[in-house]
């Protein structure tokens, strides 16, 4: 039987090793980043290493949630199939009242969006994943 | 005034660019080679360096460009990467060993095959559409999540973060666009020759707000060489030299947290006082501008950066069109990356040899006595830059 095959929906987050933590956490409702207890420094959950003293000694710890808009785009362009329901939809630079900045998405209208603006952690259930993206203060 | 030469661009070869399809990376290097070695009438026998860099063709330029090209007995080779900073990087390197006799004649050459034949119907873009990439895992997947999917979010971030700064709008944004694409209409090989207006630009698609279709660079197929010597060899050949005068890298670092600024203040800010600083001139001394422009935002923060106008007031710089021909500042004089063709670094690179040798024809800029030329890397990350003149001592 032929078909037309479905198209491809959008990218699920596929948790690996490193970011697992972090996914178990947000289904939790808890932002996780990472934390340097030697050098009272936060970083991106992204970090393996800490880059003031350069070890690896770097845990897991809950942020606030709390963050301001950095930048943000509105995409128009369709780089995948699954987004072609989607656009136009915004990607986010929040930078975390600790200091580290993340990518991600606003929940709300793109019309909302100004540089600056308050921002609080909402999480969103993708598939059998939560992703942490961001609401209005 | 006449500063000392480091080294001299004696020979430029530019392949066929643009759709040109069912070629290799390999097959546009040779030709970029050959063309370049026809101009700076070397023998190939002469030649004792190569230094290459690859774009995202798979499979690209490598190592084995050295037989393919049938090089023999080299006394430098590299495959090297910086990114889009990467050409005016190896014409560095190559200054280098030239300098220290290690090498007396280097070939540096960029190539890329991105773009497939449309008959296809299948672009490298739409083959990841299509799923044809394999799935991320891990951080990657979830930016794939979110919709990060190509370099377009990065620099349109930063263009927002300067338009709320500074009140950069979007017309002065398209005010590079139309002056870049005046020049391009000069340049027989620029694959975009049609005048546009502010109001074209305006009324173009939105790619990724704040960037509309003509805020972004194309996509090119193809490969540009260039053979650097030491300037006491210049007087055998038959080419004119573009000399190098200074060179220059600059290498923020961006720490993901707040209080970084690489995003508005490149590594060019590094870059301008090296650069400026080996020949004792200011940015009122240079005569023409050829600057990586991926998109608008990146010829305009670049201009910033080395002292052109003050930070921030780009936009009113620009907005009275003095990049374009005629203009008071000659800017990206072939057309750039917005409107000629998309090869990386070697697309400034390329016409900055052009017009220093005053070979630039229809588009030639009179007053070419310094000419200034930027690579950028990454999502402004990496940045290295060149001074070219017809004159040295």
């Amino acid at each position: 039987m032929t078909s037309e095959q479905a198209p491809p929906s959008r990218p699920v987050p596929v948790p690996d090793e490193a970011s697992l933590p972090f996914f178990d956490a947000a289904a939790r409702g808890v932002l996780l980043i990472k934390h340097c207890a030697a050098c009272s420094r936060y970083m991106a959950p992204q970090a393996e290493f800490c880059d003031r003293c350069l070890t690896d000694g770097i845990e897991w710890r809950e942020a606030s949630g709390r963050g301001t808009i950095y930048s943000f785009i509105i995409n128009h362009q369709v780089g995948h199939l699954g987004f072609a329901a989607v656009v136009p939809y915004n990607i986010v630079v929040v930078e975390l009242a600790e200091g580290p900045r993340l990518m991600s998405n606003y929940v709300g209208a793109n019309e909302e969006l100004v540089v600056d603006m308050a921002v609080q952690v909402v999480f969103e259930a993708v598939g059998d994943v939560v992703v942490p993206k961001w609401g209005r203060a | 005034m006449i500063h000392h030469a480091k080294s001299a661009v004696v020979g430029l070869g530019i392949s066929d660019v643009g759709k040109v399809y069912g070629r290799s990376a390999a097959s546009f290097a040779l030709q970029a080679i050959d063309r370049a070695l026809e101009d700076s009438g070397l023998r190939k026998e002469q030649v004792d360096g190569l230094l290459m860099q690859n774009g995202i063709a798979q499979p690209g330029i490598g190592l084995q460009l050295q037989n393919q090209a049938g090089l023999k007995n080299l006394r430098l080779v590299n495959h090297m990467n910086v990114m889009g900073a990467t050409p005016a990087s190896m014409v560095q390197y190559a200054t280098m060993a030239i300098q220290n006799g290690m090498a007396g004649c280097v070939i540096c050459v960029f190539a890329d095959a991105p773009l497939q034949d449309p008959g296809a119907r299948s672009s490298a873009a739409m083959n990841f559409a299509r799923g044809a990439r394999q799935q991320p895992t891990g951080w990657a997947s979830l930016d794939a999540h979110i919709g990060q999917l190509n370099p377009n979010a990065g620099y349109a971030m930063a263009a927002r973060r300067h338009m709320a700064l500074y009140g950069t709008t979007s017309e002065q944004l398209g005010a590079i666009a139309v002056s870049t694409r005046a020049w391009a209409v000069t340049n027989p090989i620029a694959q975009f020759r049609t005048p546009i207006t502010i109001e074209d630009h305006q009324a173009s698609r939105f790619i990724a707000e704040p960037f509309h279709l003509l805020d972004c660079c194309l996509i090119s197929n193809g490969a540009v060489a260039v053979i650097v010597t030491g300037k006491e060899r210049v007087a055998d050949l038959k080419s004119k030299p573009a000399y190098v005068l200074a060179m220059a890298q600059g290498f923020t670092g961006n720490s993901r947290r707040a209080g970084d600024t690489h995003d508005y203040m490149t590594g060019a800010t590094i870059a301008r006082d090296t650069l400026y600083g080996q020949i004792g001139i200011t940015a009122q001394d240079i005569d023409v501008c050829e600057l990586y422009d991926c998109y608008t935002y990146t010829t305009l923060v670049t201009l910033e950066d080395y002292g052109f106008c003050a930070k921030g007031e780009g936009g009113p710089f620009v907005e009275d069109g003095k990049l374009g021909p005629g203009g008071s500042l000659p800017t990206n004089t072939g057309g750039g990356e917005l409107s000629a063709f998309y090869l990386w670094g070697m697309t400034p690179l390329s016409e900055g040899v052009i017009q220093a040798r005053g070979s630039g024809g229809d588009r030639q800029v009179e007053k070419h006595d310094l000419v200034l030329v930027t690579g950028n890397g990454g999502m402004l990350d990496y940045h290295a830059s060149l001074i070219l003149s017809p004159n040295a001592a």
